[in-house]
C-alpha cells in the first residue's frame, strides 16, 4: 500500500501501479485513450496529465501522465488544477482536429471512449478551419468495419492486435498526423482475437460487421448478463436485443475467466441464433413431412404419449443448460436418462472429470493460465478448440522473461519499457500436438506425433519428473531429450500447468498428462492441470450422469425403450449415421427438442422450438468446474420457450407430480442441487429470482433507452406491461436498479460519463482486478487437501504407420468445426471448405496432389474429399476438419485407406 | 589556438588511410586506454568533463557509469554512435566522417571499451553516401590491422562494428527512436527511465553517443582531462565545432574553443551579413532552438551560456536570419519539417505541429486571424518539455515561440495586410 495525496485528500492506494490506476480505483473521473488496464502504460496520448507536487512546500508543480508515472508513496497530485485541466482539453482538442464529428451515423456513438472523455475534458468548439486528413479505408474481412477518419492514433489496436494477441497483419503505416492503422493490402484479418478490436478501439475506427446488419444503439439495446455457448470455457457475454431479435455479444468482464477478451467465436458466433436454421413453431410429422402444429396441439399430443409409458427414454445435451438436462431426467427418470455425449466423449469427459476430481492438481481459471510460467500443451490445438485459452498462454509465456524487468526495476504495467526490455525472449511453452498450431510461434519447442505419441511423449515426461511414473519403453532419443527438456522446464516454474483435452480423441493422451501433473505436484509444486471440453456444459452435463449414445441405442435395440426424448442434441454429430438411422427409425416416438433444425430433428415426429442461450436462463458448467449461470435478454417470439419449460409442459402431460412445484428457474435448481451433491453449490451461481436491489428488480435496458413508448405505437399508443421475468431478478425493461448489481445479474456496464465498455474501472474492485462483489461463477471441483491415487500406467506402444492405412485424426478449427457457430453466416465465411490432409511424403506415395479427389472408406460408407498437404503432419495419419467433414461421428480414431480418384 | 577534431583535414578534404592516420598520430589513444582498466577509461572522460555534442549536453562519462560492468553484466553490450545527423543547418558530423572516419571508429573503440560493449554500430544518416562509402573503407582497414574484430591489437578485447545506414527519419536522431529503428521497428522513442545504459538495443546496455562527441574520446584519453579542459574559454571543456548558414559571408564550419562568444564565430569566422543585409537574429544549435537576436551577441557558445540567454547551443551550428527573408515563413519551413518528421507517438506532437504548421502556411498565404497567433502560442506551450514524450516536439516549438517573442510584429503584420508582406 501507499499513500497519496490527490487534491490535497490523502488516500491509500495498492502498491505497484500507475498513478492512473490509483486514481481510477479511487472512482475519480481521468480521462485516458492509450492506456487499457489489460495492455498497461505507453504514454501516446497524453491524455491523463495530472499536476504531480514535490511536497507540500512545493506550489508549482509540473505536469506528469499519470499512467507513466507510479503511485509511490507520499506522491502528491492535482486532478482539478487549472493547468493539467487545460492541458487534457488541449489533448482532446488536438484530437478533434481531424476527427470527423461524425457520431450520428458512427456504430459507436453512445458507447464512444471519446465521446466520453471529450465532454469529460469539456472540450467544445473546433478552433481550426483547416482541412482533415482523409484515409482510405480497408475491407478487413467479415467480422470488423474499418472506418480510419475516425481515427485518434492511440495505438491501442496495433498494441493490442500485434502486442498481446500475437497478430501479424495490422500495423501502423506512414507517421505524423496520418498514420495508418490497417493491412499493409485489404483482407480478412488473420488473429483469432481480432474481434477484441471493436472493444479496444476508443473510438469508431474498428467497429462490429455483424452489428452493422443489424444495428442498434447501446442505449436502445435490451441486455443480460450470458456465457458462451462455443466452446467449453464459459466465458462471459453480454448478450444485446432489440425488436425481439438478437443484435450482438459483448464480452462481460469476468476478472476469473475471460477479463477483457473474448475470441471472435465467441464475438461473433451469435447470428445462428438468427439464422435460417432456427425452429421457431411447434412442428410435427404430418403425412411423412414435418409441419406446424399449434402448441396447445403439440402438448395434446404429448398427453397422448407420455402418461403411463414406462418405455420412454430421455437424451440430454452437452451444449444445454444443467437446468434443461435435469429437467429431462426428471421427466424419464434416472435410469431412463442419457448424458447425450457421443460414446468416446462421455468416456473422456468422465476421465477427465476423475482425474480433476482426484486431484492433486487442480484446474485453473483462465486469468491463472495467464500467470502460468512454464506450460506444456500435450495433444491440443487450444486456438482452435478453447480459443481464449491461446490469448491466455500468449501472456503466460511473458512471465518468466518479467522476472528480469522487475530485477532491471521496471514496473510490469509500463508495457513498452517491459517489451523493449524482454525483446522476443518467451518463457517454457511447449506444444506436442498431431498438426501445427496457430500457438507455435510463441512456443519454445513443438512435437508433431500420432496420439499414441503424444501420449508416450507425457508418460516420458512424468518418468523424468518422477521416477515412480512408468517409463516409456523403446523411446526415441529426440522424443526422450524433448522429455527430459520439458521436465526441467516445469520442474523449475513457480506455476508450472499442464492443459490436455479429448481433440486427440485418446484416453492416453489425457492419462499422460495428468501423469505429469502428479509428477509436479508430488515434487511439491502448484501445478495446475487444465483440459478442454467438446461443449459448453460437457463437463456440467457429465456431473449430471446417464448412460453414454450406446447405451441409449441399446435400449430401444432391446426393446426397453420406444419413446424418445432428445433434447438440443443432433445424434448425428455423435455416433455413425447409420446407428443413429437405426436408432432413431426403431423407436416408436421421438420428440426433438432444439433451436436449430439438425438432421436429428428432421427425424422426429414432434419437434418442439426451443430457445437459444440468449432466449434462456440456465446454468453452465465451464471446463474449469465453475457453475455459471446465463439469462434471458429477451423473450423469444412464436412458440419458442426454455428447454426446460417445454420439459416441464411434458411432466404436466405425462401426469408428473413435480410438474406441481416446478414453475420458475428456481424450482428447478433448487431440485437440481438437491438431487445432485455434485452440483449442490449452483445456487451460488447468481442470487435468486427474489433478489432485489434497493427494492428493485435489475434493469435489463439502460437509462437512456429511447423509443420504448413508441415502438409498438404504430399498434397501439398505449404502452403494454412489459413482460414479467419470474426465472430471475432482472426485468425487461429499463425501469428498475441500474448502478451497481451483483456481477453475475450485472447485463451491462455503464456509469455516469462512461457510456462505453471502459465504464468497467467503475466496477472493478481493483483494476484489472475482480468485480466489485466478487467475479461470477462458483466452481463445483476443488481437488481434495491431501491427494491419493496413484500414476496411470498402460502406456501405448509407439504409432507405426500403416502400408496402406491411413490414421484419421480431426483437425479444429476456430470456424466451423463448432455445431452452433459455423450457423453464423460471417463464421461460415471463414470456416475452410472440406478437405483431407496428408503429408507431403504421403502425397507423393498415393500420387495425389492438393485438390484432387480422393475417397476414404469407413465402416462401409464412401467419403469424397479433395486432398490438402499439409507438411507438418506425421507420415501415417491423415487429418480433416472436425465438423466441417462428418465422418461417422467426428472425435472418432480410425484406420481408412485412401483411394485416389 | 590548438585544433583537434580537425587536425588532420587534408586540403580537398579527402581522409588519411589507416598508415597515414597511424602516422600523424592516429589509433596511439585506443593503444593507450587498451593498457588501462575500462574503469580507468571512463574516470579519465568523467574528470575531463566533456559533454555531449548531440544537442543535450549530458556528462558523457557520467553517461558511461551507468552502464552494469562486472561479471553479472547482461551481454553483448553496445555502443551506437549517433550519425543521423539530420538537424536542419547542421552538418558538422558530416564534416567529421567525411575527412577524418578513422577518428570517429578509434573514438568508438575507446568508448566501447571504457563500456565493455562487444558489438558496435554507426547509425549513420542514410543520404550521407561519401561519409557511407569512406567509413566502410575505413572500417576494412580498421579490420585488417586489428583494430576491430578480436582480440584488438593483442589485448584480449574483442569488438564488432557495423554500419547502418539510416532510413531517413529526424525521429532516427532520437536516441531510443534510433534503437527502434535499429531493431527494424518504427522509430518511435522508448519510455525512459530504463534508460539505454541498462535497457538499450535488444534490451541490452547501451551507450548512444553523438559523432563529435566519440571524435574526442581517444584525444582525451592521450593528452588526459586537464588538456581538455584546457582547451576550453568555458567551464564545459574541450573544442566545439561551430557552424553557421544562412546570408552570411562565408557560411562554413570552425573549429574553436568551447565556449567562444556568437560575435566572433558570426563576425570573425562567417565573416558577417552579406552585404546589404541586416541580422535579425539566429538560431544557435540548429532549427529546435530558440531565437537569439542582436543583444545576445556576445554569448559565450557553450551548454549553459546559451541556455542563461534563453536558447540552447544545441548542435552548435547556427541558422542566421537577415532582414530580407520573412521570419514567418522561416518559422512555416521549419514547422513543415518538424510536422512532418512527427513519428506520430504523442498527440502535443503529431497533433500540435500539423496544427500549427497549418496555421503558418495560412498566415503566409493571407489567411491567418489574429486568434492564429493566440493558437499558436498554445500549441508552443501545449508541447512544452514534459507534455510530451520525447525532445522533438519541445525542440520543433522552440524556434517558434521565440520568433512570436521576438518577431511578433512580423506576424500581426501577416495578418492585417493579409499577406507575407515579404512577397
Amino acid at each position: 500500500m501507499a499513500k497519496i495525496w490527490v487534491d490535497d485528500k490523502w488516500y491509500e492506494v495498492g502498491a505497484d501501479q500507475s498513478l492512473l490506476e490509483a486514481c481510477l480505483e479511487l472512482g475519480f473521473d481521468l480521462p485516458y485513450f492509450c492506456w487499457h488496464p489489460a495492455l498497461g502504460s505507453v504514454g501516446a496520448c497524453r491524455q491523463c496529465a495530472v499536476k504531480q507536487y514535490r511536497d507540500e512546500k512545493d506550489t508549482r508543480g509540473r505536469l506528469v501522465m499519470s499512467c507513466m508515472t507510479p503511485a509511490s508513496e507520499g506522491a502528491r497530485i492535482s486532478i482539478k488544477d487549472a493547468d493539467a485541466a487545460s492541458f487534457r482539453a488541449g489533448v482532446v482538442e488536438g484530437l478533434m482536429q481531424n476527427h470527423p464529428h461524425d457520431c450520428p451515423v458512427c456504430d459507436e456513438g453512445g458507447e464512444c471512449h471519446l465521446q466520453d472523455m471529450t465532454v469529460m475534458t469539456g472540450h467544445n468548439y473546433r478552433q481550426t478551419t483547416y482541412p482533415k486528413r482523409t484515409f482510405r479505408n480497408q475491407n478487413l474481412g467479415p467480422l470488423i468495419n474499418h472506418e480510419m477518419n475516425r481515427c485518434i492514433q492511440c495505438y491501442r489496436c496495433v498494441r493490442y492486435y500485434r502486442e498481446y494477441a500475437g497478430g501479424r497483419d495490422l500495423d501502423a503505416f506512414a507517421s505524423r498526423n496520418q498514420v495508418f492503422f490497417g493491412r499493409h493490402q485489404e483482407g480478412t484479418l488473420q488473429n483469432e482475437f481480432a474481434g477484441n478490436l471493436v472493444e479496444i478501439c476508443p473510438t469508431g475506427v474498428f467497429t462490429d460487421k455483424t452489428l452493422k446488419k443489424h444495428y442498434t444503439r447501446k442505449w436502445d439495446l435490451q441486455m443480460a448478463p450470458s456465457v458462451c455457448v462455443h466452446c467449453g470455457l464459459g466465458c462471459n457475454t453480454t448478450a444485446a436485443e432489440r425488436y425481439g431479435s438478437l443484435r450482438r455479444i459483448l464480452n462481460r468482464y469476468n476478472g476469473h475467466v475471460n477479463g477483457y477478451f473474448l475470441c471472435d467465436r465467441g464475438r461473433f458466433g451469435y447470428e445462428f441464433v438468427r439464422g435460417e436454421q432456427r425452429i421457431k413453431q411447434t412442428l410435427a410429422r404430418q403425412d411423412g413431412k414435418l409441419k406446424p402444429l399449434p402448441k396447445a396441439k403439440a402438448i395434446e399430443q404429448l398427453g397422448r404419449v407420455l402418461p403411463g409409458n414406462q418405455k420412454v427414454i430421455g437424451i440430454g445435451s452437452p451444449r444445454a443448460s444443467l437446468e434443461a438436462n435435469f429437467a429431462l431426467r426428471t421427466l424419464v427418470g434416472p435410469e431412463r436418462f442419457f448424458s447425450g455425449m457421443s460414446d468416446q466423449g462421455s468416456h473422456l469427459v468422465s476421465l477427465m472429470e476423475e482425474i480433476l476430481r482426484q486431484g492433486p492438481a487442480r484446474t485453473p481459471s483462465l486469468s491463472e493460465i495467464e500467470i502460468s510460467d512454464a506450460v506444456l500443451v500435450l495433444g491440443e490445438d487450444v486456438t482452435n478448440v478453447a480459443p481464449r485459452i491461446a490469448l491466455a498462454l500468449r501472456q503466460s509465456v511473458r512471465q518468466q522473461p518479467m522476472e528480469f524487468t522487475d530485477k532491471l526495476k521496471i514496473p510490469r504495467w509500463l508495457d513498452h519499457a517491459v517489451r523493449e526490455a524482454i525483446q522476443d525472449v518467451k518463457g517454457p511453452l511447449f506444444i506436442a500436438a498431431p498438426s501445427a498450431t496457430r500457438l507455435d510461434d510463441a512456443a519454445t519447442a513443438t512435437y508433431r506425433a500420432a496420439p499414441d505419441d503424444l501420449a508416450r511423449l507425457g508418460f516420458a515426461i512424468a518418468h523424468a519428473l518422477d521416477p515412480q511414473a512408468p517409463d516409456v519403453p523403446d523411446l526415441a532419443a529426440g522424443a526422450r531429450s524433448l522429455a527430459e527438456q520439458i521436465a526441467a522446464a516445469l520442474k523449475s516454474a513457480k506455476r508450472p500447468l499442464v492443459i490436455s483435452g479429448p481433440s486427440s480423441s485418446s484416453a492416453a493422451v489425457i492419462e499422460a498428462a495428468a501423469n505429469v501433473a502428479r509428477g509436479l505436484a508430488k515434487a511439491g509444486q502448484a501445478v495446475g492441470l487444465a483440459f478442454t471440453m467438446p461443449e459448453a456444459n460437457s463437463l456440467g452435463a457429465n456431473l449430471m450422469g446417464g448412460g453414454d449414445l450406446s447405451a441409449a441405442f441399446k435400449a430401444v435395440e432391446e426393446g426397453r425403450a420406444d419413446t424418445v426424448i432428445i433434447l438440443e442434441n443432433d445424434l448425428y454429430l455423435k455416433a455413425p449415421a447409420a446407428a443413429v438411422d437405426r436408432f432413431l427409425d426403431a423407436a416408436r416416438h421421438v420428440i426433438a427438442i432444439d433451436y436449430l433444425s439438425t438432421p436429428t430433428v428432421a427425424k422426429s415426429e414432434l419437434a418442439l422450438p426451443a430457445g437459444a442461450f440468449a432466449e434462456s436462463d440456465g446454468t453452465l458448467v465451464s471446463s474449469e468446474g465453475r457453475a455459471q449461470r446465463f439469462f434471458q435478454a429477451y423473450i423469444p417470439k412464436d412458440d419458442i420457450q426454455q428447454s426446460w419449460r417445454w420439459l416441464i409442459e411434458m411432466m404436466r402431460a405425462a401426469g408428473r407430480s413435480e410438474a406441481e412445484s416446478w414453475s420458475t428457474l428456481d424450482d428447478v435448481i433448487a431440485a437440481l442441487a438437491q438431487g445432485i451433491s455434485a452440483l449442490a453449490k449452483i445456487t451460488e451461481a447468481a442470487p435468486s429470482a427474489k433478489f432485489r436491489k434497493l427494492g428493485e428488480k435489475i434493469a435489463r435496458a439502460p437509462n437512456r433507452y429511447s423509443g420504448r413508448t413508441s415502438m409498438l405505437a404504430n399498434i397501439n399508443v398505449s404502452e403494454p406491461k412489459p413482460p414479467d421475468d419470474p426465472d430471475s431478478a432482472l426485468a425487461f425493461s429499463m425501469e428498475g436498479y441500474q448502478e451497481h448489481p451483483p456481477p453475475s445479474l450485472t447485463p451491462f456496464f455503464w456509469a455516469p460519463g462512461w457510456n462505453s465498455i471502459q465504464s468497467l474501472n467503475k466496477f472493478q474492485s481493483e483494476i484489472k482486478g475482480p468485480l466489485r462483489g466478487g467475479d461470477p461463477g462458483v466452481r463445483l471441483i476443488e481437488p481434495p487437501e491431501t491427494a491419493n491415487g496413484s500414476f496411470f500406467s498402460s502406456v501405448p506402444k509407439p504409432f507405426a504407420a500403416r502400408p496402406e492405412e491411413w490414421l484419421l485424426v480431426p483437425l479444429y478449427h476456430i470456424f466451423g468445426s463448432e455445431e452452433l457457430s459455423r450457423q453464423a453466416p460471417a463464421v461460415a465465411e471463414l470456416a475452410p471448405k472440406p478437405y483431407l490432409a496428408v503429408n507431403s511424403e504421403d502425397a507423393a506415395h498415393l500420387q495425389v496432389q492438393a485438390g484432387d479427389q480422393i475417397e476414404v472408406n469407413l465402416a462401409g460408407t464412401a467419403h469424397r474429399l479433395p486432398v490438402a498437404i499439409h507438411p507438418d503432419l506425421p507420415k501415417g495419419i491423415a487429418g480433416f476438419p472436425a465438423g466441417v467433414v462428418s465422418l461417422e461421428g467426428t472425435g472418432l480414431l480410425a484406420w481408412s485407406k485412401l483411394s485416389r480418384l | 589556438m590548438e585544433k583537434v577534431l580537425t587536425k588532420d583535414l587534408q586540403p580537398g578534404g579527402m581522409p588519411l588511410d589507416l598508415k597515414g592516420y597511424e602516422k600523424a598520430g592516429g589509433y596511439q589513444g585506443l593503444r593507450k586506454a587498451l593498457k588501462m582498466t575500462p574503469k580507468e577509461v571512463v574516470e579519465v572522460i568523467k574528470n575531463s568533463g566533456l559533454r555531449g555534442r548531440g544537442g543535450a549536453g549530458f556528462p558523457t562519462g557520467m553517461k558511461w557509469s551507468f552502464v552494469p560492468t562486472g561479471k553479472d553484466a547482461p551481454h553483448p553490450k553496445y555502443l551506437c554512435a549517433n550519425a543521423d545527423e539530420m538537424e536542419p543547418g547542421t552538418f558538422k558530423d558530416r564534416l567529421l566522417m567525411e575527412s577524418t572516419p578513422h577518428q570517429l571508429i578509434e573514438g568508438m573503440i575507446v568508448a566501447a571499451y571504457a563500456i565493455e560493449a562487444d558489438v558496435a554500430y554507426i547509425f549513420l544518416r542514410g543520404e550521407y553516401i561519401v561519409a557511407a562509402e569512406r567509413l566502410r573503407k575505413a572500417l576494412a582497414e580498421a579490420y585488417e590491422n586489428n583494430c576491430l574484430g578480436k582480440n584488438i591489437l593483442g589485448s584480449g578485447y574483442n569488438l564488432d562494428m557495423h554500419l547502418h545506414l539510416s532510413g531517413g527519419r529526424y525521429m532516427c536522431g532520437e536516441e531510443t527512436g534510433l534503437l527502434n529503428a535499429l531493431e527494424g521497428k518504427r522509430a518511435n522513442p522508448r519510455t525512459k527511465p530504463p534508460f539505454p545504459q541498462t535497457s538499450g538495443l535488444f534490451g541490452k546496455p547501451t551507450i548512444v553517443q553523438n559523432v563529435e562527441t566519440l571524435c574526442n574520446i581517444h584525444h582525451i584519453v592521450n593528452n588526459g582531462p586537464d588538456w581538455f579542459k584546457g582547451l576550453s574559454k568555458s567551464d564545459d571543456g574541450g573544442t566545439k565545432i561551430y557552424g553557421a548558414s544562412g546570408k552570411v559571408k562565408r557560411p562554413g564550419l570552425w573549429e574553436l574553443p568551447m565556449g567562444t562568444t556568437i560575435r566572433e564565430i558570426l563576425e570573425e569566422h562567417a565573416g558577417g551579413m552579406k552585404e546589404g543585409l541586416k541580422f535579425r537574429g539566429l538560431l544557435p544549435g540548429g532549427a529546435s532552438t530558440d531565437f537569439l537576436v542582436e543583444e545576445h551577441l556576445d554569448v559565450k557558445m557553450d551548454f549553459n551560456e546559451v541556455q542563461k540567454a534563453g536558447s540552447r547551443m544545441g548542435t552548435g551550428t547556427m541558422v542566421v536570419l537577415d532582414d530580407r527573408t520573412c521570419p514567418v515563413g522561416m518559422v512555416h519551413n521549419l514547422e513543415h519539417f518538424f510536422a512532418q518528421e512527427s513519428c506520430g507517438w504523442c498527440t502535443p506532437c503529431w497533433s500540435g505541429l500539423s496544427w500549427a504548421e497549418k496555421m503558418l502556411k495560412g498566415l503566409e498565404e493571407g489567411q491567418g486571424q489574429e486568434s492564429d497567433l493566440d493558437r499558436l502560442a498554445f500549441v508552443c506551450r501545449f508541447a512544452a518539455p514534459g507534455n510530451t514524450f520525447c525532445a522533438l516536439a519541445p525542440g520543433a516549438v522552440e524556434p517558434l515561440q521565440s520568433a512570436l517573442k521576438y518577431f511578433r510584429e512580423d506576424f500581426e503584420r501577416h495578418v492585417r495586410e493579409k499577406r507575407c508582406p515579404w512577397r
